[in-house]
């Protein structure tokens, strides 16, 4: 008798799913019909596994594409501007090919993890755009983007040595490569530039996507008396933010944001724990070539690099003190006029 | 610590599983307020509409066939192999790592070495968890689990240090002759991920359905599984059989990963996490209910979950994670199977204590 009651109960909320399913049908079938005539110039970015709520990189280049869209009245969908999230390093190729066969003019890859991906795909689908960014590619129909990022990660050196009160200070990388190694080869020498006693300890997380284990480093860090930590980690560095926090209650204590302005993720009931962030134009980046179709410019085959004399990477005023600033402004100067080299490669630090 | 062997049963139990976890899906989407039907429209046309898609189908079902078919075997056995994904990690590496230690080697021989390293680093790896059952009865899920991360780490750190030079986290391409990826298949399917992977794992599919109905050591196996004491009273060497078994489940899930490392990716990187064949596969040879050409299906399944779902939030506006939670509920409720088997079970048993209840007391009355 009970079981038998089990199974009505099933059966029951079988048919309602179906009559649910089958409400459903009727109700929004004219959300799909938006086939615009124009000349096709739609986009879509494909993400790395960081996907595009990582508060940082992917954000950044899909807040330029939804920007981009926006200005020229697309849709988000099919015709339009839209982004792929991809949950594992195999979804990269299905998804550049989902994209292609959705006739998306243009593809973004954010990431220097889909550089294989696309490079098949360039070479079997001539026809349609790809940008590569932080990686370069060799392709007449791939654009490759790169950053320089040790030059705004050297200015989030100096302005950790100019407010550290502990003379420690730490980094949080996400996976140790080529582009996180310029993030942490700048940072150590931005420091070093302004204090050589100030000690840098750097750590990885192994990933772009584990907030809990930025936690738990920066949690060891703030322990350890460092004050000041500068997060190259992606959606890991979450992580870190809530791990400061945790810790402001007891001391202060400091977050350098990267990639875009992580002024949000600082806000705390006494204040702001965002000591300022490194930018990096991921999104200005993704505007400008996708206005670039649009006007027939794509440049394909061409590698653009950005630094701070681009404007392409950049760091904020944040929260630090005018003398902070006035340190940072100058070290900006010495090396837009080419005084300071900033390495790209730890192992190049003296 | 000992998991009950999953029994064997009809097609019911699995079709159930797949249309509760679909319902569930669609109630999820309606309730956030996406259309149930036109995104498992999207669905299956994203995963069967195209040959690029039919493709990647093929693609992403070839290593879970083997994984799955590892699982089963030691399932058949009465261990629970947690440490698939462990071991296809260890096949992953070490098929690439041979491919890329010998790019002069032809074709002829790089290729098969390259597949029979990863099988054999596959089964070292699950040789340890079964050799420590078979000689010390430690528990084969803890062992394994913690294998996994062993392996998972270990990898990495030989990628980094060994494989590659200068900070970077893949390595080169293997070979060309070493690919089961063939220009021919690109073109045959529209340049999707597709590799003669596939020709191996229907092999392997036939092999063990062999192995396990028609050989000695397959009834060794079920028999130990069945019950390890009686088996062993039956003059079977149980630590033989155990420790086989492992060899062989471990042997599969190498080659799965060895499927990773040759066709899909065709080369190696730092993972993140477990690669998701080794869980996935456990889940694909559950719904299977360990049957060879039943796993077949289900990691078809599985194929078309994976990538049709991709195709939902690309031709409409919901978002990947509604995508992730439906295709999770499906998965879960295919996982979940034992639930509407031991509902099956329970209606039958309780049927027929109802039945010799009636007739004692009928008897008792006389």
């Amino acid at each position: 008798m009970k079981l038998g009651r089990k199974f009505s109960l099933i059966a029951v909320l079988m048919m309602v799913g179906i009559g649910l399913t089958a409400c459903g049908s009727n109700q929004s079938k004219s959300g799909n019909k938006n086939n615009s005539s124009k000349s096709n110039i739609s986009a879509a970015l494909v993400t790395d596994v960081g996907g595009v709520d990582d508060k940082s990189f992917n954000q950044s280049g899909w807040e330029g594409l939804e920007k981009w869209g926006k200005k020229n009245g697309l849709k988000k969908g099919v015709n339009g501007y839209n982004y792929a999230q991809s949950n594992s390093d195999a979804d990269f190729a299905p998804n550049i090919n989902k994209l292609i066969q959705a006739k998306y003019k243009t593809i973004f890859g954010t990431g220097y993890k889909l550089v294989s991906a696309i490079k098949n795909a360039a070479k079997a689908n001539p026809k349609t755009n790809f940008v590569i960014i932080d990686d370069v590619i060799k392709a007449n129909n791939v654009a490759s983007v790169t950053f320089k990022d040790n030059e705004a990660a050297f200015l989030a050196g100096v302005a950790a040595a100019e407010t550290t009160k502990t003379k420690k200070v730490g980094f949080i990388g996400g996976q140790r490569g080529l582009v996180i190694d310029r993030f942490e080869a700048g940072y150590r020498q931005g420091v070093a530039a302004v204090d050589k006693s100030i000690k840098v300890d750097v750590k990885y997380a192994d990933s772009f996507a584990k907030p809990d284990v930025g936690q738990a480093l920066a949690k060891a860090m703030f322990n350890n008396d460092e004050d000041i930590i500068y997060q190259a980690s992606g959606g890991t560095g979450s992580g870190v933010f809530s791990a400061a926090k945790n810790e402001i209650k007891k001391k202060k204590v400091w977050v350098i944001g990267v990639d875009r302005d992580q002024e949000d993720e600082g806000n705390y009931s006494g204040g702001n724990l965002t000591l300022t962030s490194t930018l990096k134009g991921v999104g200005t980046v993704v505007e400008k070539m996708a206005t670039s179709v649009q006007k027939n410019k794509f440049p394909g085959g061409k590698v653009s690099t950005y630094g701070l004399k681009e404007k392409g990477v950049d760091l904020t005023k944040g929260h630090l003190n005018s003398d902070a600033l006035k340190a940072v402004e100058n070290y900006r100067k010495q090396i837009i006029d080419g005084k300071i080299k900033v390495v790209e490669r730890p192992s190049q630090l003296k | 610590m000992r998991i009950k062997k999953v029994r064997l049963g009809g097609i019911s139990v699995p079709l159930i599983s797949i249309f509760l976890g679909l319902v569930v899906g669609a109630i999820i989407m309606l309730l956030s307020g996406f259309n149930p039907l036109i995104n498992y429209l999207n669905l299956f046309s994203g995963a069967l509409g195209t040959p690029n898609a039919i493709g990647e189908v093929f693609r992403s079902a070839t290593p879970l066939i083997l994984t799955a078919l590892g699982f089963s075997i030691a399932n058949s056995a009465g261990f629970f192999n947690v440490g698939l994904s462990g071991q296809a990690l260890a096949g992953w590496l070490a098929s690439v790592w041979f491919a890329l230690a010998f790019p002069h080697l032809p074709g002829f021989i790089l290729l098969p070495g390259s597949i029979i390293m990863g099988a054999l680093a596959g089964a070292f790896w699950s040789g340890i968890a079964g050799f420590l059952r078979a000689y010390f009865g430690t528990s084969e899920v803890i062992t394994t689990i913690m294998l996994n991360y062993i392996s998972l780490y270990g990898t990495n750190a030989i990628v980094k240090g060994v494989l590659t030079s200068s900070d970077a986290d893949s390595t080169p391409l293997v070979p060309i002759q070493a690919r089961l990826r063939t220009p021919f298949l690109e073109k045959l399917t529209g340049n999707s991920t597709f590799h003669w992977g596939i020709v191996i794992s229907f092999f392997m599919v036939f092999v063990i359905w062999w192995l396990m109905k028609k050989t000695t050591l397959g009834f060794e196996i079920r028999s130990v599984g069945m019950n390890e004491d009686a088996a062993r009273y039956a003059g079977m060497s149980t630590k033989k059989t155990i420790i086989s078994s492992m060899l062989l489940s471990g042997a599969l899930a190498g080659l799965g990963g060895a499927m990773e490392g040759l066709g899909n990716f065709q080369n190696i990187f730092v993972n993140t996490s477990l690669p998701d064949i080794g869980f996935d596969g456990m889940s694909v040879s559950l719904l299977a209910t360990g049957n060879p050409i039943g796993i077949i299906f289900s990691a078809l399944l599985f194929g078309i979950l994976k990538i049709g779902g991709l195709n939902i939030s690309i031709s409409s506006n919901t978002p990947s994670e509604i995508v992730n939670i439906v295709i999770a509920s499906v998965i879960f409720f295919v996982g979940a199977n034992y639930i509407i088997q031991y509902l099956i079970s329970k209606m039958k048993i309780s049927h027929k204590s109802a039945k010799l209840i009636s007739n004692s007391t009928k008897g008792g009355h006389k």
